[in-house]
């Protein structure tokens, strides 16, 4: 029911929302679902339990979660540093933490590619120094994932260090606490719900993530294969319910697990006495 | 729950300074040098290297790389994509945000809940479905074959993609600010006699416009740098189907990396200037 109310044009507005909301997302996404219903359940199993299929799940979910955590660890860091310190440089630094969003992910791929090859600039030092080779190997997945996660976790912890009082520290550090009690109890309790939303967008991305990835991972099956990639594979092949098959297993498998992160922060708030 | 997330405002940044700078030096300097580190070597060193790629064989090399029939053509069909996702989705956005923000209805949340779903659909997934819908075996499938409509492997095909993934831009820009301005100058000038539309341009537009720009300008980006949706639905044929983004990868896996890198630095330069642009508006919006 609409309010009472002498704004004009709702019908017209909520119409036409409604309308090219159902065209171009809504109708679709629903393809997703009846193309699925082509498939019983023993060949869904069959698609879904094939070794390659099994892999690239486990290479897709492991490497977006490490790339999440190292990206919050030092979003954190960068975030506290922009918001609390001042340094040259500063206004500068924080412009480019969107830099990832910005940058078309088929540049970033070939940009962190060129970087991280044996014979490329940091690859050939990881080599020699540490004999650790980065592309087409898992850990290159992970560094696409950082870069891309970066502005995720910055942006959202940036505003809550932001709004956060000081006062609170003050009475923290006048009754006798040391500064690493203030951070420990009052801080970070305070700052670590925005952190793990920040962790789980960082998250969410970084398992559907394509572009940025195919080109530093080498795409060896059962070692360096995203599931994205295997659904591009799938479509090449014309095997088009295989690839929805894999796409909403893998859709389905992300919503549950930010319902998890969703259902964490309530009770880290809850804890807090945030709610 | 998978947006965007603002930045906020760097004027705010420089009043905070003062305040809080109880940490010990070492601490201080130690964290500085983290973020920095951390910062230069994942931001810095990429956005330094597209520049240096694109330069290596000298300016003559890069010009001739971007000279090409196949690069041009690449960026016409970059731009006409463009040309027609942003505005569509522009207009989307406001009639969005003006029915979310100035009336109640039942199912609000819900409707929010569903623009914001394309931003946590995976961009190749995003591809698929249209594959699902206008491809060979899709829904329209038979009937388009049967009209020689060709959708998949074509020009429309990357514009529906890019429509997809660009669809929440503006309007999760406009939304939020719009519900924090609240309907009081709108609802004075039409009851001092004022139009719908005459209020909607001289008090609605007015108060959103570095917000709306702002959409605009990210949603331009993504529509010019989409890669994992569009790589699906194109075919990759050279000279026809093949954008900026698409043309990179093709020159990068045929070993002509100056050809590559020359393509990539115009979508950095994008990226950059998409950066600066922001920059400017954010002090703009945070200076009134």
């Amino acid at each position: 029911m609409s309010q009472r109310s002498i704004m004009p044009g709702f019908r017209p507005s909520l119409g036409f929302t409604v309308i090219y909301l159902s065209l171009v997302v809504l109708i679709p996404l629903s393809t997703l679902v009846f193309k699925s219903f082509e498939l019983n359940w023993h060949d869904y199993v069959g698609i879904i339990t094939n070794k390659r299929v099994l892999s690239s799940f486990r290479v897709s979910f492991s490497t977006a979660l490490v790339a999440a955590l190292i990206a919050s660890f030092f979003g954190f860091i960068t975030a506290w540093v922009l918001v609390r310190y001042s340094f040259i440089g500063k206004r500068f630094f924080h412009a480019l933490i969107d830099f990832p969003f910005a940058l078309p992910t088929a540049v970033a791929g070939i940009v962190l590619a060129t970087i991280f090859q044996p014979s490329g600039f940091l690859g050939k030092l990881l080599i020699d120094t540490f004999g650790v080779q980065v592309a087409f190997k898992p850990l290159g997945i992970v560094m696409a994932l950082i870069f891309i996660s970066i502005p995720f976790v910055v942006r959202t912890v940036e505003p809550v260090l932001l709004e956060f009082e000081s006062n609170m520290e003050e009475a923290a550090s006048s009754l006798g606490a040391t500064r690493l009690q203030v951070f420990s109890k009052i801080i970070f309790p305070n700052v670590f719900p925005a952190l793990l939303t920040g962790f789980a967008l960082a998250f969410a991305r970084g398992v559907g993530e394509y572009g940025s990835v195919i080109f530093i991972a080498g795409n060896i099956p059962y070692i360096s294969e995203i599931v994205p990639l295997l659904i591009v594979t799938k479509l090449e092949q014309y095997d088009e319910v295989g690839a929805t098959a894999i796409a909403l297993t893998m859709l389905v498998i992300s919503f549950v697990l930010l319902l998890l992160i969703n259902v964490l922060q309530l009770w880290v708030r809850k804890r807090s006495g945030q709610l | 729950m998978n947006a965007i997330p603002q930045p906020i405002n760097p004027a705010k940044l420089v009043a905070r300074q003062q305040v809080a700078l109880q940490d010990a030096d070492w601490v201080r300097w130690s964290l500085i040098a983290i973020a920095v580190s951390f910062i230069s070597l994942f931001i810095c060193l990429p956005l330094g290297l597209v520049i240096f790629q694109a330069f290596s064989k000298g300016i003559v090399a890069y010009w001739s790389a971007l000279s090409q029939a196949d690069t041009l053509a690449a960026i016409n069909l970059t731009l006409l994509t463009a040309l027609v996702t942003v505005p569509l989705n522009t207009v989307f956005g406001v009639a969005a945000a003006w029915a979310i923000t100035r009336f109640d209805f039942k199912g609000k949340s819900l409707l929010t809940t569903l623009i914001d779903l394309p931003f946590s659909v995976s961009p190749v997934i995003s591809g698929l479905i249209f594959v699902l819908l206008f491809g060979a075996e899709g829904w329209f499938g038979e009937w388009l074959m049967a009209h020689d409509v060709k959708i998949i492997f074509a020009v429309p095909g990357i514009i529906l993609a890019t429509l997809f993934i660009t669809f929440p831009f503006v309007a999760r820009q406009l939304i939020p600010l719009m519900q924090e301005m609240g309907t009081q100058e709108e609802e004075a000038a039409l009851s001092l006699g004022a139009g719908g539309w005459k209020t909607f341009w001289a008090v609605t537009i007015p108060n959103v416009k570095w917000a709306l720009l702002y959409g605009v300008l990210l949603c331009n980006a993504r529509a010019m740098g989409e890669f994992g949706a569009v790589s699906v639905v194109s075919g990759h044929i050279r000279g026809l189907t093949n954008t900026l983004p698409l043309h990179v990868e093709v020159n990068y896996n045929d070993y002509n990396i100056v050809g590559a890198f020359a393509s990539a630095s115009i979508l950095a330069a994008l990226a950059v200037v998409t950066l600066i642009l922001k920059s400017a508006l954010e002090w703009k919006q945070g200076n009134r």
